[in-house]
């Protein structure tokens, strides 16, 4: 009697168990296979930081929530996102809760517990460790666990938006018993592990060769028995964005490839061949052109682009910064260099939607060569003989630069060319992003030190909270000599009204009223010139035809949902 | 012959380490950095930890000095260790490691030797192997049609680049005709005829267009030394004796010409080793010369530095085994 009821429930078990396969079955669909033109280098995303390690680890090691394609958080191995609402966010803002999934499994079969959460937490912050992600838990001051499935973290101050420790592809939860041994200085050394991290992910590591190729295979152990729907993953890496597209566009040797920063019309050509589809997801990237609000003049030596050097000759006048943002057509700079990849924007906050702002669309998104002129006129610039204007011994001739880049490199000769026609000349110089980019205070080519007089690059914020992103513009964090040219306050703006707003959206928790904070502050660095906003750039990858599932998300991993992604038949 | 050999090798030892103190100085100076790929959402502090955890905040001679220690004490101990199952010491000794993959840089040069070889080493041989008859011709029969076809075609190779005929290549037989694949697979085994066949096919591009481009050098090299000898007096004094014009041209004449070309051959031989950058780079060949790249790129100093240097040891050894050849090969030279 006994067995027969084990029998029925086995069958019952049986049964639902199909009920799900009816559409999909683990493992049926064959080899996934991903390119990836930049070769990833570890597995780790705590030892590497980069784009390409955070995505293709995601596929194995997974945070407690994500970020879905809208933006919005969304439980992986918790039961629920908690809120002040259900309790789980503290009403004093300094504690949250999160509730772990029950029956989740690592991919040895070992049981995910609270522990395994607590232990990620001290080999980031561990010291002489190098973790790339100690940002994500910043202010952060315990994590416990109340019980196995109970993980309690401690803020050292309020925090009205708390979901950056273990929420996203950035800070994965990665497992105790396999990295115990690999705290601080010893965790380089822990090559294997590095190589091959046990996840609770739909894919397990088969093979890793470095920067080169990486070998998948469906987690036995993932918690819905139906994912994924590949028996394996293959991840290649190498080569450049216009063969990668080509490799699943045009020959459809591969299923997907990441990051396609490809000229538009080269994509357009490829995409005739009817192998594969692009698809975009807008995060909160923006290419923009800073503005040096000190003066650059090489004259200066040491003390140049500091405050020591003085307000910029030309470029403290406001009228001149607003007359640079109004000679520029945005749209043509996105139709030559972006496509679908892009938007013309005018904020620095482009997304989420909630904090969009659209209060200068009307006057930026235009552009107005005659009001430029005019503003130009009225504030007493001149033109020179040359065409150049100037004023007081002050000509409107800018060392612009940026990174080495085929489509920065034709953004600066479109701009070079609107600004002629306002009397404005610009000196193009591009630096190789391995040193533009490359902080080395020794150099005098880095986009911190600024030794120039406009550039451009792109920078964005992770998950969807801007707090972090918007208090670099304050006073305090210009880069100079003192902090090393560390600082992430590039145009060296400073606004005491604007470092007083952001200390109140630091301890605003209501949502609706973060938001219009976030938009305010926004608006104030485009009113006042602290750059130009250009380009709201998306994420572009393409995909097979063939590949059902992909939901492009630019918030997240683009491989977020990769156990739900299988192959049309 | 032999003292001549042990007195270049002794001389090596104090040049090779002039050449890696100078790459090293060289790389230190170079304003990259290796948190300059990473994304800028990650916050200077970190960035200044993680420069902290590679070691890149102390003097540049310590650095200098454990990079030495690393690859001359360590790294042979550990290959010692590894071939012999013996254990030395305890063990845990500091390799030279590698900062973007934090992996010891040897497993990776290792790793990556297999696809390097047989891409770009089988390359050179077909070069090789084509130069050598189609310079004979061409010099046997200069100004012939045959010889202006042959230079017309070696100009084309020697001065078209690699990253050109590559994608030409691709456009016209991967994307077009789709019959050879455009990325090469290295995790592809060779088990059964079919494997071999898919290895073959994913070798055929990038081995034509390094074959092509390797086979217009040499070529030019064998015509010009067959020129040189087809005018000597014991051609004219071998075919006067009535030996047959076979004979002159491939034995009295194709032997002595091919004196220095062996020469050229093999100081060609590190270019084997260091990769064809761009070629392994477009057919994502993923050897040493892709290693090579992605580390100036991402500024893995160390992985650089090793590879730099082991491509240094090489040049030098072969231009050794080149000078070594050529008293062998021409018994009119004599070191000693």
């Amino acid at each position: 009697m006994k067995n027969l009821k084990l029998l029925l429930a086995g069958t019952v078990a049986a049964l639902a168990a199909t009920g799900t396969a009816a559409y999909a079955e683990r493992g049926t669909d064959g080899d996934l296979k991903i390119l990836f033109w930049q070769a990833v280098s570890t597995l780790n995303p705590y030892l590497s930081g980069g784009t390409k390690e955070v995505y293709s680890s995601s596929m194995v090691i997974e945070p407690l929530a994500r970020y879905d394609e809208k933006g919005e958080l969304v439980p992986m191995l918790v039961t629920e996102i908690p809120t002040i609402e259900n309790g789980g966010v503290a009403k004093d803002l300094l504690s949250m809760t999160w509730k772990l999934k029950p029956g989740v499994k690592w991919s040895d079969g070992t049981p995910f517990t609270a522990d395994d959460v607590i232990f990620t937490w001290k080999y980031c912050v561990a010291p002489d460790g190098g973790c790339a992600q100690k940002a994500q838990y910043e202010g952060v001051t315990s994590v416990e666990a109340p019980d196995p499935m109970t993980v309690k973290i401690t803020f050292s101050e309020p925090k009205p938006y708390p979901y950056s420790a273990f929420v996203g592809a950035q800070s994965p939860v990665i497992q105790k018993k396999q990295f115990e041994n690999c705290v601080g200085a010893k965790a380089p050394g822990c090559t294997s592990a590095n190589f091959g991290p046990i996840g609770t992910g739909p894919f397990t590591v088969k093979e890793f060769k470095p920067n080169d190729v990486i070998t998948f295979e469906a987690n036995k152990n993932y918690r819905d028995p139906a994912k994924p729907a590949f028996a394996t993953a293959t991840l290649k890496g190498g080569g450049d964005a216009a063969s990668a597209a080509r490799a699943v566009l045009e020959t459809g040797e591969f299923d997907y490839a990441w990051n396609m920063q490809v000229e538009p019309e080269v994509l357009a050509t490829m995409l005739k061949a009817g192998k594969g589809q692009l698809v975009t997801s807008f995060g909160t990237q923006v290419e923009r052109i800073n503005l040096n609000w000190y003066n650059p003049d090489p004259k200066l030596g040491d003390k140049r682009s500091t405050k020591e050097a003085g307000p910029h000759p030309a470029l403290s006048d406001p009228a001149v910064r607003r007359a640079l943002s109004l000679a520029i057509d945005r749209s043509i700079i996105d139709e030559a260099g972006y496509g679908e990849a892009g938007k013309p924007t005018c904020n620095i906050v482009p997304a989420p939607e909630a904090y969009a702002s659209t209060k200068n669309d009307s006057w930026c998104l235009k552009q107005d060569v005659d009001a430029a002129n005019k503003l130009l006129d009225d504030a007493g610039w001149k033109k020179g003989g040359d065409g150049i204007r100037a004023k007081n011994g002050a000509r409107l001739s800018f060392l612009y630069q940026t990174s080495t880049n085929s489509v920065r490199q034709a953004t600066q000769e479109l701009v070079k060319d609107m600004w002629s026609q306002i009397g404005v000349d610009a000196e193009l110089r591009n630096v190789s992003a391995s040193v533009f980019f490359g902080g080395d205070p020794a150099s005098p080519d880095t986009f911190q030190k600024f030794y120039a007089d406009v550039e451009m690059y792109t920078n964005n914020f992770d998950g969807t909270d801007p707090e972090k992103y918007l208090a670099e513009w304050l006073c305090d964090k210009v880069p100079n000599p003192e902090n090393g040219w560390q600082g992430q306050n590039i145009p060296r703006y400073c606004n005491p009204a604007f470092d007083k707003l952001v200390g109140e959206l630091s301890k605003t928790a209501d949502i609706s009223k973060r938001e219009e904070l976030a938009k305010q502050l926004n608006d104030m660095l485009t009113e006042e010139g602290a750059h130009i906003p250009l380009i709201h750039r998306g994420s572009v990858s393409s995909h097979s035809v063939k590949l059902d599932g992909v939901r492009m998300n630019a918030w997240d991993s683009e491989l977020w949902n990769v156990a739900d992604w299988s192959r049309k038949k | 012959m032999f003292t001549y050999t042990l007195r270049r090798l002794l001389f090596a030892i104090p040049t090779l380490l002039v050449i890696s103190f100078v790459i090293f100085a060289l790389l230190d100076l170079a304003p990259s950095d290796p948190t300059g790929d990473l994304p800028l959402t990650i916050p200077p502090e970190v960035r200044e930890q993680i420069r902290a955890s590679l070691g890149l905040d102390q003097p540049f001679l310590i650095r200098y000095l454990k990079w030495l220690q690393q690859f001359f004490i360590n790294e042979p101990l550990n290959i010692f260790e590894s071939l012999t199952g013996w254990q030395i010491g305890d063990g845990d000794r500091m390799r030279v490691l590698s900062w973007a993959t934090r992996s010891p840089v040897v497993d990776l040069i290792v790793q990556r030797l297999p696809q390097t070889l047989w891409v770009v080493g089988l390359a050179y041989l077909f070069g090789v192997m084509i130069a050598i008859p189609i310079g004979v011709i061409s010099a046997y029969k200069q100004y012939s049609i045959f010889d202006q076809i042959g230079t017309f075609l070696a100009m084309v190779g020697y001065s078209v680049p690699t990253f050109f005929t590559g994608v030409l290549l691709i456009v016209i037989f991967s994307s077009y005709l789709q019959w050879f694949p455009s990325v090469y697979d290295t995790n592809l085994r060779v088990t059964d005829f079919q494997s071999f066949v898919l290895q073959v096919k994913q070798m055929a591009l990038p081995v034509t267009v390094l074959a092509l481009f390797n086979a217009s050098q040499i070529t030019r090299f064998v015509r010009a030394s067959m020129l040189d000898n087809l005018h000597q007096d014991y051609v004219r004094t071998a075919r006067a004796k009535g030996v047959k014009e076979k004979s002159v041209l491939l034995i009295h004449v194709l032997r002595n010409s091919l004196i220095p070309v062996v020469t050229v051959i093999a100081l060609g031989v590190p270019t084997i080793f260091s990769g064809a950058i761009i070629t392994e780079q477009i057919f994502r060949v993923n050897g040493l010369g892709q290693l090579l790249i992605t580390a100036v790129q991402g500024a893995d100093i160390p992985l650089v530095q090793t590879l730099t240097f082991i491509f240094a040891v090489l040049i030098v050894l072969f231009n050794l085994i080149a000078d070594v050849l050529y008293g062998i090969l021409d018994p009119r030279i004599r070191y000693d």
